[in-house]
């Protein structure tokens, strides 16, 4: 579709926005509609759209197949990282004494570094789940974009 | 909004029998696609935004793209089939079934309803203060209060992404090298 000049120009011009759209809807999503899963199907189909105008190899070299396999794994093991460090921060509790949190307690990283603002450890456990959600969604619908487009049409 | 509410329905009704009915797969597709962009906004008018983000993007989107990559690689029309009566049967019997089975359903909006009700305080009382002021509730429920439930459904998101990539690489063996 590389020959066609509005799409391609129209796509060049709003890639940016869905992109940016997408980043929106995923650090936005603590305070406005959306999340993790939203994001980064939204983030995807920008990948996708670039794709089908720009054909299959164009797109690889953006996001390369081994950097976009390996993100799949990643997203989920920020997740999971953030619950294992929740286990692995002490919390203060009354008068001073240090509480072991469980999986996923986001109690744990609560905070006092100022330049962070008033994030509090909800916020901070929140912000990096959905990051990983989103990172894996990404991934795998990007992955799956490839899969499907890099078939050849079976014959007969 | 009753205005509103009446014909998104019928016309999603509308398009759901085009699909069924049409023989030419492309048309199909693309009226599926009108199908989720009109249940998107059917969630909306349900106040909630966050499911009609995902249907707008997987379910017209996504999807629609992977349904005509199918098509590229197969046909563009159906084999014309016999009109058999034991299917449409099935399908009214559990339709039937299925209608007969809202009856149970607490009206919507209906403040007596158990979602409403229970866990007592809601969380949407107490999540503000749990959350240290954080205004959404939907987040914080998904990623707080049911952290595992997500860690679950993500997990579940990746083991279907490598499945699908175990089965469809298998002929890509020679594009390698590009790569």
């Amino acid at each position: 579709m590389i020959s066609f000049p509005i799409i391609r120009v129209i796509t060049k011009i709003i890639i940016p926005y869905i992109l940016l759209f997408a980043l929106y809807v995923q650090f936005h999503g603590d305070f406005g509609p959306g999340g993790g899963f939203q994001a980064g199907v939204i983030f995807a189909s920008a990948f996708i759209l670039y794709g089908l105008v720009f054909g299959l190899p164009a797109i690889k070299r953006v996001a390369p197949v081994k950097v976009v396999e390996k993100l799949i794994a990643l997203g989920l093991l920020i997740y999971a990282g953030t619950g294992v460090a929740t286990m692995l921060i002490p919390k203060s509790g009354d008068g001073g004494t240090q509480l072991q949190c469980k999986f996923l307690d986001y109690e744990a990283l609560n905070h006092s570094i100022e330049w962070l603002g008033p994030l509090s450890g909800q916020h901070l456990g929140i912000f990096l789940v959905e990051l990983g959600v989103g990172i894996t969604v990404t991934a795998v619908m990007t992955m799956v974009f490839y899969a499907f487009a890099g078939r050849e049409p079976v014959k007969g | 909004m009753i205005l509103i509410v009446i014909p998104i329905l019928a016309l999603l009704a509308l398009t759901a029998v085009a699909v069924a009915r049409i023989r030419d797969l492309w048309a199909a597709v693309m009226f599926m696609g009108i199908f989720s962009f009109l249940g998107a906004s059917w969630m909306l008018i349900l106040d909630a935004p966050d499911v009609a983000f995902t249907e707008a993007a997987v379910g017209a989107g996504i999807s629609t793209f992977l349904m005509l990559g199918t098509l590229a690689l197969t046909g563009k029309t159906e084999k014309p089939t016999k009109f058999s009566i034991v299917p449409l049967i099935v399908v009214g019997i559990t339709g039937a079934a299925l209608v007969y089975g809202t009856f149970d359903m607490p009206a919507y909006g209906d403040p007596n309803a158990p979602i409403q009700t229970y866990p007592n305080p809601s969380f949407v009382e107490k999540s503000e203060h749990d959350m240290h002021g954080l205004p959404n509730v939907v987040t914080a429920v998904l990623a707080s209060y049911r952290g595992y439930d997500t860690l679950g459904e993500t997990a579940v998101i990746f083991t279907a992404g490598i499945a699908v990539l175990l089965i469809l690489r298998k002929n890509e063996v020679g594009e390698k090298e590009s790569v």
